[in-house]
C-alpha cells in the first residue's frame, strides 16, 4: 500500500507568484482556445446564439446566398483539417487540395456508379482520405519545413492529371455530373436549404470532434511535437506515430469536405482541384488563425468570398485586390482573426468578471 | 485536499540489492572529440548522486545517452537490471527515467498545466479515437491526469500559474514547471541538468529543499548535474566527477572535495 502525501507539505516553499511578472497574466495560448473554462455561462449563450443564427439565417437569404454559405462551411471543414496538421502539429501542407479532390471523387464515383445515397458517401470518403493521408505522411516524416511543403506540393500538382488519366473511373476531362440529392419529404425545405443544414450538421460535428481530439492526450502530443520535438520525445511521445496520425486525421476532415463539395455542387472535374485550391486552404488557415478551431470558419469565408469581392472591386485586377486583402489581414492580425482577437476577448472577459468581483 | 500517491519509504542506506542505474564503460565520440570515455558508475535506489565537472566535461552528453537521444558507441546502460541498448528514446519515460533540460525546454505555447499533463503522457492510454468521441473512460483518464498534474504543480509551488502560458513565466518558474512535468510521469529516476542555473541565491535554497523532498517524499532517485557546488555537496549522497569525458573521482562529497585530481580539473594544474 502506498501512503499519501498531502500536497503543500513538500516544504515551506513560498508560492512562486511573486517572481512572475503580472503582465504575463494577460497572455493566453492562442492555439488552445478550448481551454477556456466551459462553465462560463456566456460561452454557452454565445454558442447557442451562433447556432440559432445559423439556423435562422437561410430563411432570410436568397437561394444564391444560402448556396454560398454552404460553400463557406465546406471550406471551413477543409481548413479545419489543415489546421490540425499545419497549425497544431507544425507540418506544412501545400497538397490538401489533392485530398479534397480524392474525397470529392470518392463520393462522386460511389454515387454515380454504385448508386450509394449521398449521405453514405461521407464515411468511405473520410476513410479513404485517412488512409491516403497516412500513406503520404509516412514518407513525409523524413521532411520538415520548406522541404515538406515541396513534397506535398507534388500531391497538389499531380492530382488533376491523375484524375484525367484514370478516365474510366473519373470521367476524364469531362468529370462526373451528379444528380443533386432530394431533401427528405415533410420537412418543407427546398434542396439548397436542406443541403445547407446537412453541411452545417457535419461542420458542427467536425468541430466538436476536432476540439475533443485536440484538447485530449492526442492533441497535447501534437502540440508538444510542434513546440519542442526533442522534449516531446523525452516525455515519451512516439513522434513518428503522432505525426503520421496528424496527417491522417487532417486529410480525413479535408476529404469529407471534398465529398460534401461534390454532393452540393453536383459536379466534379479535374480543373476544380488545381494547385490554387491547395493554396487557398493555406491562406484561409492563416487568415482565420492557423492553430484555432473557430478560425477555420473565418478561413472558409475568406476563401469563398474574397475572390468574388475582389472581382466586384476591380474587373481588371481582381488578384491584385486579393493579394492586397491577404497582406492587410496578415499585417493587422499576424496570428489570424481568431488567433489575435480570441486572447484579447478572453482578457476583456476576465477583466469584466473580476471588476464585478466574480469568483475566479 | 489533493493527495499524491507516495512510494513506500525507501531506506536511504543501501540494501545491497542491484543498483537502480548502472552505467558500464560508456564511450561516445563526436568526430575527433571524445565526449565520454569509458564512463562507469552506479546510482542506487533512493540516492541522490551528484554529477559534476567543468564545462564540456560530457555531463549533458551522458544524460542524452541515458535518454537514448544519443547511442553510446561502446558500453552499456542498465536500468532496473534492463539494458537500455535496444530501447527507443520515446520508451525511456515509460521505463521510469524522467529528465529536465539544461536550457528550459518547455512547450512554449501551451499552458503550464498542459505542459505538466504532457509529462503524464507515458502513463496515459487515451488514443485519438477515444479522445475524439470522448468515451467515459477517456473522460476518467483526463480527470485523473488533471488531478495528478495539478498535484505536481502544487508540489513545486506553482499551482497559481496553471493557466499561464509557459513561455510567459520567469526563468526560475520555468525550471520548476520542467520538474513538475518530469514528475508527472512518476519516474523512479530523475535526471536534473543544472536545475539551479540562472537562479538567485534564495531560489537556489528553495530548489535544494524541493529536490530533497522529491527524494524523501516521492521516493525518487536523482542524478543531479550542477555547477553550484554548495547545492551539490549538500544534497548528494555521492558525487561523480567527470573531466574530458572521464570519471576522475567518485565518492562521498567530503572525499571528492579534498580530491587533488578534482581541484586540478577545476583550477588547472599548479606549477
Ligand atoms: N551533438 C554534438 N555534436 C558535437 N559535439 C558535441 C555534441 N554534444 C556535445 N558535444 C561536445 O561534447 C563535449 C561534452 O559536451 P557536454 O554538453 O556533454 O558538456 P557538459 O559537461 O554538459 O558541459 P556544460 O557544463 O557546459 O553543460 C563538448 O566538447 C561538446 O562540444
Ligand atoms: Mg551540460
Amino acid at each position: 500500500m502506498s501512503e499519501s502525501l498531502p500536497v503543500g507539505a513538500a516544504g515551506k516553499l513560498a508560492p512562486i507568484r511573486a517572481s512572475v511578472p503580472n503582465a504575463a497574466k494577460v497572455r493566453w495560448p492562442c492555439n488552445w482556445p478550448w481551454n477556456w473554462p466551459w462553465n462560463w455561462p456566456w460561452r454557452w449563450l454565445a454558442g447557442a446564439a451562433l447556432i440559432a443564427l445559423a439556423v435562422v439565417l437561410p430563411f432570410a437569404l436568397s437561394n444564391y446566398h444560402v448556396f454560398t454559405l454552404t460553400q463557406v462551411m465546406i471550406y471551413a471543414i477543409a481548413v479545419l483539417g489543415l489546421n490540425i496538421l499545419t497549425g497544431y502539429n507544425g507540418q506544412i501542407s501545400l497538397g490538401h487540395g489533392g485530398f479534397f479532390a480524392a474525397g470529392a471523387y470518392t463520393a462522386a464515383i460511389l454515387m454515380h456508379r454504385y448508386g450509394v445515397p449521398y449521405w453514405a458517401t461521407l464515411p468511405p470518403a473520410g476513410l479513404i482520405c485517412f488512409v491516403l493521408g497516412v500513406l503520404f505522411g509516412l514518407p513525409a516524416l523524413r521532411f520538415e519545413g520548406p522541404y515538406l511543403a515541396l513534397v506535398t506540393l507534388a500531391m497538389a500538382v499531380a492530382m488533376p492529371q491523375l484524375l484525367k488519366y484514370f478516365d474510366t473511373w473519373t470521367g476524364g476531362q469531362q468529370g462526373i455530373v451528379l444528380v443533386k440529392p432530394l431533401p427528405p419529404p415533410g420537412l418543407g425545405l427546398d434542396r439548397d436549404r436542406w443541403l445547407y443544414f446537412f453541411v452545417l450538421a457535419v461542420l458542427l460535428l467536425a468541430m466538436r470532434l476536432a476540439a475533443n481530439l485536440l484538447n485530449g492526450r492526442t492533441g497535447r502530443a501534437l502540440v508538444a511535437i510542434r513546440d519542442h520535438p526533442i522534449a516531446a520525445v523525452a516525455m515519451g511521445i512516439n513522434t513518428p506515430r503522432y505525426k503520421t496520425l496528424a496527417f491522417g486525421a487532417s486529410t480525413l476532415f479535408t476529404g469529407v469536405a471534398g465529398a460534401l463539395a461534390a454532393i452540393v455542387v453536383g459536379f466534379v472535374a479535374p480543373e476544380s482541384f488545381s494547385l490554387f485550391l491547395s493554396l487557398s486552404f493555406l491562406v484561409g488557415s492563416a487568415v482565420g488563425g492557423i492553430a484555432t478551431i473557430g478560425g477555420a470558419i473565418v478561413g472558409g469565408f475568406f476563401i469563398e468570398s474574397v475572390p468574388n469581392l475582389a472581382n466586384d472591386v476591380s474587373d481588371a485586377a481582381p488578384w491584385a485586390i486579393y493579394g492586397l486583402a491577404m497582406l492587410l489581414f496578415m499585417y493587422l492580425m499576424p496570428r489570424g482573426l481568431v488567433g489575435t482577437l480570441g486572447p484579447w476577448f478572453v482578457h476583456a472577459m476576465r477583466k469584466f468578471r473580476s471588476a464585478r468581483g466574480a469568483p475566479k | 485536499m489533493t493527495e499524491i500517491p507516495l512510494r513506500p519509504t525507501i531506506e536511504v542506506e543501501s540494501r545491497g540489492a542491484a543498483p537502480l542505474l548502472e552505467i558500464a564503460g560508456v564511450t561516445l565520440r563526436f568526430g575527433g572529440i571524445v565526449a565520454l570515455s569509458d564512463v562507469s558508475f552506479t546510482v542506487g535506489e533512493g540516492r541522490i548522486v551528484g554529477l559534476i565537472g567543468p564545462n564540456g566535461a560530457g555531463k549533458t552528453t551522458l544524460f542524452n545517452c541515458l535518454s537514448r537521444l544519443y547511442r553510446p558507441e561502446r558500453g552499456d546502460i542498465r536500468f532496473n537490471g534492463k539494458s537500455l541498448r535496444h530501447a527507443a528514446a520515446a520508451d525511456i519515460a515509460a521505463m521510469g527515467i524522467g529528465r529536465t533540460f539544461q536550457s528550459p525546454a518547455l512547450f512554449a505555447s501551451m499552458s503550464v498545466l498542459d505542459n505538466v499533463k504532457v509529462g503524464a503522457h507515458p502513463r496515459g492510454h487515451n488514443g485519438p479515437l477515444r479522445d475524439a468521441i470522448t468515451l467515459p473512460q477517456a473522460r476518467r483518464e483526463e480527470r485523473e491526469i488533471d488531478r495528478r498534474a495539478r498535484a505536481m504543480l502544487a508540489f513545486v509551488g506553482l499551482e497559481d500559474a496553471a493557466t499561464r502560458q509557459a513561455k510567459s513565466l520567469a526563468f526560475g518558474a520555468q525550471k520548476r514547471v520542467e520538474l513538475a512535468r518530469a514528475l508527472a510521469a512518476q519516474p523512479s529516476l530523475l535526471l536534473l541538468d543544472e536545475p539551479a542555473g540562472g537562479l538567485n541565491h534564495e531560489e537556489v535554497a528553495e530548489l535544494g529543499a524541493l529536490i530533497r523532498s522529491v527524494r524523501d517524499r516521492l521516493g525518487i532517485s536523482i542524478l543531479l548535474v550542477e555547477h553550484h557546488m554548495g547545492l551539490v555537496m549538500s544534497l548528494s549522497d555521492r558525487v561523480v566527477v567527470l573531466n574530458f569525458g572521464r570519471v576522475i573521482a567518485d565518492g562521498p562529497p567530503d572525499d571528492v572535495r579534498g580530491n587533488a585530481a578534482v581541484t586540478e580539473a577545476y583550477l588547472g594544474k599548479r606549477h
